[in-house]
């Protein structure tokens, strides 16, 4: 049992590692996790899936604003659910997420409607490809412990 | 940020004799939670509200005939929230005759932007802090208060 748990920790260490490495998360997901103990063990899970029912509705929001067959479009609404997003992805330290936002934000105040439109797509892939990503990362959790071990902190310097 | 400890937070959490009870400002829900956990994991007793009108109202500043009125030792929060912004809370707060205006108010601000940190500290402002907040923001800034009162 041990060897397993072995290797599902540095199974764990390694996938959470590459996850910094590739821009999905950044500092401040580290420290979400300070948040998290034994008495909140679920308090990371909960506060994420709180921004990916954000990014639902935002987006859902973002995508209505930029519906050109209701009228004009209103690039303050837009903006306004993009302020949001950042907000909450900078918050639990969705780096790719956040990044998009600031060009999201960037075409909204220039009124660019191509550039909007091609935001909210990239959007939507992006926040959808970290969700699988951690959902993987939390999978690989709930292994180590049903095998009997203990998560490991993973220091990412 | 300014700190008042010497040797560190340690020595201010043993010389705190009460809880500080905070209420925490904010519009969005995820960092509405967020601050609630850091100030809970830093012994505080939070309140939280997710405008500007019912913070007001917590603070026995909206209706009248409220009776119910919460004492509270610091007020956090949000710049940027539609309706009243913090600011304009920050002032509403600093205009009371009342003991009111001696509660330290916190601004929180995803974003850096000098005039905007300097009209805050002149209306009265304990301090302002960049989102996202850290724990350690929070303990630093309960040693700096904590020091402030003595």
């Amino acid at each position: 049992m041990d060897a397993l748990i072995a290797q599902l920790q540095r199974q764990f260490r390694d996938y959470t590692i590459s996850l910094y490495q590739q821009g999905f998360l950044d500092d401040q997901f580290t420290e979400l996790k300070k948040l998290q103990d034994d008495g909140s063990p679920d308090f990371v899970a909960e506060v994420l899936t709180l921004f990916f029912e954000d990014c639902v509705k935002l987006i859902s929001n973002m995508a209505r604003a930029l519906d050109k067959t209701t009228g004009t479009v209103d690039f303050s609404q837009v903006g306004a659910s993009v302020h949001q997003l950042k907000g909450s992805s900078s918050s639990v330290g969705a780096k790719r997420v956040k990044a998009l936002c600031v060009s999201f934000k960037e075409y909204c105040e220039a009124k660019n409607y191509e550039g909007c439109v091609r935001c909210l797509q990239q959007v939507d892939i992006e926040y959808k490809a970290l969700k699988t990503k951690l959902q993987d990362m939390f999978n690989l959790e709930k292994q180590i412990i049903q095998a009997g071990g203990r998560v490991p902190q993973v220091d990412i310097n | 940020m300014k700190n008042g400890c010497g040797s560190g937070s340690e020595s201010c959490l043993s010389s705190m004799e009460e809880e500080l009870h905070v209420l925490a400002v904010d519009d969005n829900l995820i960092d509405r939670k967020l601050l609630e956990r850091i100030l809970k994991i830093s012994s505080c007793k939070v309140t939280t509200a997710e405008n500007g009108l019912r913070a007001l109202e917590y603070l026995g500043l909206g209706d009248p005939q409220q009776t119910n009125v919460m004492k509270v030792n610091l007020i956090i929060t949000d710049y940027c929230m539609p309706g009243m912004t913090g600011f304009e809370l920050l002032k509403k707060v600093k205009q009371e005759s009342s003991n009111l205006k001696e509660v330290p108010v916190v601004i929180l601000s995803s974003e850096n932007i000098p005039t905007r940190i300097n009209k805050c500290l002149a209306s009265g402002a304990q301090m302002f802090m960049q989102k996202p907040l850290k724990l350690s923001d929070v303990e630093k800034l309960k040693c700096h208060l904590l020091n402030c009162r003595s």
